[in-house]
């Protein structure tokens, strides 16, 4: 689906049109494809304080064979990243705006600012957890200011996460992440293994998706795919014509089941254990929306959301945990949740309860998973365009696309790459987060 | 040369909803159904771009252009380009007799996989023009001269310009299928009562199997249909009792478009493999196809019901198997029309009747009814006519797969010009 201002606002009278009415002008942003360099132009390295991940990253920025020595004045910076782990008081801060101050002058489009830090609830001062807290401002306020496509967030290395940096650096700095902005990603220590490919960083890997006949459930399959899983699409009988459709196209298996059945899981365990010997991720996409206010709202409207959003899932999963040997080890569990589960929508309690629900439970699940060696987490699309945005009257959906600070909707494919970066074994340290697919929305930020 | 023979195992299976003629797929024709037949079978079991031993079906409505329907089929799905394929042509006993030949040929270790299947469209029907005209224009097409062209041309006459509409009618006969269905019944007194109830049962069980998500992993939509059109889960003996026959002469006629199924369209397929192709994949094995028989009669002048073959077929089949009719778990008998099956199985249980025309010594007797159609049949689906034996051979091999290992199933299947083809499952 095209996004016609956008492009309006990208040619060559739309440029003069809008930047002197002062109109909004979307950037195209730099998106994944097979075989692109991690980051188009060099990277500023810096610290504030005696950062201890310099040493991370730069391994990370040289291996994908960027230049990590800031370039030259005149050149334009890909990213900027700095190294706060060496924060002991505001004093320190100084260090930031001194070097983030001239970098951002420097960005080019879609370029990355990244701040690493440790979590404030692990300081040893006041003063030290304050100054931690600080970079949360000031990651959120760059955000906002950044043009071009360019996006800051700041991710939270706990001491003895170190090596789980690698695969959420360079999600970040990808253009996996491109519409991934304004985002605080805590870490936790684990065991990651080495070496994936890159480029099929999910070969040899069995994913389930759910929903994944049509929109943001059919683009998951596919970028699954793309990273090299075998896709198992699921989606309700109905839908099995496209169904077959994407499993076809993205070389999986069509599965046609109401997960919601009282023997769903159990029926995709015994699938899964006999047809592909268990299985490594499984994504909930599969979603309702059945919108009236709540004074208006019946029981089967109330009760459908609940069972398909949320119910189903932790009786799937937990029908997964119970098969014995179908879940293998680093399995990846990704829901996806929602911006209205984090902000709330007139007309939505019922959804909105229920994709509030499931970041309840993968926060709870989370360290059951980590015992096991898995990861579950959600990620919460904002404003996605997609055939369901399409019918929505012209006013509605573009104050509901430029309200985030892409000034821009999402891609489906933005949330594909977001859940595949979860699901990679890379991602080992990423346990019980949510994160935000949504262009540093307004709502709920 | 292979000695040994195996068992061919059946893997699973896929079909369109069946549509009633004129319907959801008024616009599609057979190449398209079974194009998208087979790759609903191909996402279900992950072959894309695989080659499989061969790929045979057939359609019993065929256009002249359709001369290589199946090849050209596997071409537009998402096969292997490099699966042969050929068409099967035998009328309703097709789809069964592909699953037969696919079979046989995995038997004989000359394959190791195949699909079977069949198409058929009364929606899109061929349609000819007339065979006088058709006479003419291959006169004129061979004419060299322009007074050759010419007196070629002078034989058209505006008659000439009716097309041939293709019509369910035995050509040595001049009956329909239904007329010739009710002659069966009038001579074996099958009531009405008895049909009405067979055709209720019918569509009962088909719902049910919806409803249970029997048919989640057999069928898969089409064109906007999610499932058979031609089911009434809400019909009831009241219902059915008001309708007016439409086969038969004179007050005695029984036959209604309630319990005889309709013009309908549809595709099916079935994957069958070798035990080791299948583990080689990972794939079930839901049953095995034990043995098959096809049997014909003499409908013109033998004093034979047309649709009496499977009644022949059947006892052979037993023998060489030795098997008795008790011996099933379940029973497949194809529902052309209500009375069709009630025929078969009387015939079986009547001492004269098999001794004379079976040559048997003792009947065959009567089968538990509770075993048969247990999840619905044409009557309920609707009877695209090539389809219906892949609809049932998956239909089958799932419903023994789930009852356990050894569970045994009979399939019996009528077919036009006076042929049966029959066959034995086993899980």
């Amino acid at each position: 689906m095209s996004d016609w201002y956008r492009d309006f606002a990208n040619s060559g009278v739309g440029t003069t049109i809008t930047r002197q009415l002062g109109l909004p002008r979307p950037a195209v942003l730099r998106r994944y494809e097979p075989g692109q360099p991690l980051l188009p132009g060099p990277a500023l390295v810096g610290s504030a304080g005696e950062g201890r991940l310099r040493d991370v990253v730069t391994g990370v920025l040289t291996a994908a064979g960027v230049r990590a020595d800031g370039g030259r004045d005149d050149e334009r910076l890909s990213a900027v990243v700095l190294d706060a782990t060496g924060l002991t008081g505001p004093a320190q801060l100084a260090a930031a705006h001194e070097l983030l101050a001239p970098a951002v002058r420097r960005l080019g489009p879609s370029a990355r600012v990244l701040v690493l830090a440790e979590p404030p609830a692990d300081a040893a001062t006041v003063a030290q957890a304050a100054a931690r807290q600080a970079l949360e401002g000031l990651v959120r306020s760059v955000a906002k200011e950044l043009r071009h496509g360019a996006t800051a967030n700041l991710v939270l290395v706990p001491a003895g996460a170190e090596a789980a940096l690698a695969g959420p650096l360079r999600f970040f700095l990808s253009g996996r992440s491109a519409y991934v902005d304004g985002q605080v990603l805590t870490l936790t220590a684990a065991e990651v293994p080495a070496g994936d490919d890159p480029d099929r960083p999910l070969a040899g890997r069995v994913a389930v998706v759910t929903g994944a006949a049509r929109g943001i459930g059919a683009a998951i399959a596919r970028v699954l795919a793309r990273d090299g899983a075998h896709v198992v699409a699921v989606d309700v009988p109905a839908a099995g014509e496209s169904l077959a459709q994407v499993a076809n196209a993205v070389g999986g298996t069509a599965v046609a089941l109401d997960i919601t059945a009282a023997d769903a899981g159990p029926r995709l365990a015994r699938q899964l254990q006999a047809r592909h010997g268990g299985l490594d991720v499984v994504v909930h996409n599969a979603g309702i929306t059945r919108d009236k206010l709540l004074v208006n709202m019946d029981a089967d409207r109330w009760n459908a959301v609940m069972a398909v959003n949320l119910q189903a899932q932790l009786d799937v999963t937990q029908a997964l945990l119970d098969a014995d040997g179908v879940l293998r080890s680093g399995a990846r569990v990704v829901s996806v949740s929602s911006q209205s589960g984090i902000a709330g929508n007139r007309g939505q309690t019922n959804y909105a309860a229920s994709k509030a629900g499931i970041i309840g439970m993968v926060r709870a699940w989370a360290s059951e998973f980590a015992g096991r060696g898995a990861t579950i987490n959600a990620v919460a699309p904002g404003f996605i365009v997609t055939e369901m945005t399409a019918t929505m009257p012209l006013g509605t959906r573009e104050v509901g696309s430029r309200i985030n600070s892409l000034q821009q909707g999402g891609l489906p494919v933005d949330v594909a790459e977001t859940i595949a970066w979860l699901a990679q074994p890379g991602s080992a340290g990423v346990n019980g987060q949510v994160v935000r697919v949504c262009g540093q929305s307004v709502l709920g930020a | 040369m292979a000695p040994q023979t195996r068992k061919a195992a059946i893997v699973g299976g896929n079909r369109i909803p069946f549509a009633r003629a004129n319907g959801a797929y008024a616009r599609a024709g057979n190449q398209d159904m079974l194009t998208a037949t087979l790759d609903g079978l191909v996402a279900r079991f992950g072959l894309q771009g695989r080659t499989v031993g061969e790929v045979a079906a057939g359609a019993v409505l065929k256009h002249s252009r359709d001369f290589n329907l199946t090849r050209e089929s596997v071409l537009g799905s998402r096969l292997s380009a490099a699966t042969p394929a050929y068409d099967v042509q035998q009328a309703c006993g097709t789809g069964l007799e592909t699953a037969v030949l696919v079979a046989n040929k995995i038997a004989l270790g000359q394959i190791e996989s195949g699909i079977a299947g069949g198409v058929d469209t009364a929606s899109d029907a061929p349609i000819a023009v007339n065979e006088d005209l058709r006479r003419t224009l291959i006169s004129l097409g061979s004419a060299r001269t322009v007074q050759q062209r010419l007196k070629a041309l002078s034989g058209v006459r505006p008659g000439q310009l009716l097309p041939e509409v293709p019509r369910n009618v035995e050509p040595r006969t001049g009956l329909s299928m239904g007329e010739h269905a009710a002659i069966t019944a009038k001579e074996w007194e099958i009531g009405r009562e008895e049909q009405d109830a067979l055709a209720l049962r019918s569509h009962q069980n088909l719902a049910a199997a919806y409803g249970r998500g029997f048919f989640d992993d057999l069928v898969t939509p089409f064109l906007g249909l999610t499932r058979d059109d031609n089911l009434r889960p809400d019909t009831s003996l009241e219902k059915l009792a008001t309708l007016r026959p439409v086969f038969g002469a004179g007050g005695s006629a029984t036959m209604t478009a309630g319990n005889s199924t309709p013009l309908t369209d549809g595709a099916s397929a079935v994957l069958l493999a070798s035990d080791e192709w299948a583990a080689a994949r990972d794939l079930p094995v839901l049953a095995h196809l034990v043995d098959a028989q096809t049997a014909a009669v003499d409908h013109v002048h033998g004093g034979e019901g047309l649709l009496m073959a499977p009644v022949h077929a059947v006892p052979v089949l037993l023998a060489r198997n030795g098997l008795t009719l008790q011996d099933f778990d379940f029973y497949e008998v194809h529902e052309a029309f209500a009375s069709t099956v009630l025929a078969t199985l009387k015939a079986w249980e009547n001492p004269a009747y098999c001794k004379e025309r079976l040559g048997l010594d003792a009947p065959l007797g009567p089968i538990d009814r509770s075993r048969l159609n247990v999840h619905g049949s044409s009557l309920a689906t609707g009877h695209p006519f090539a389809a219906t034996g892949g609809r049932i051979v998956a239909t089958l091999a799932k419903t023994l797969s789930e009852a356990g290992p050894g569970k045994r199933g009979l399939i019996s299947i009528c077919a036009a010009g006076g042929q049966g083809v029959v066959a034995i499952l086993e899980s």
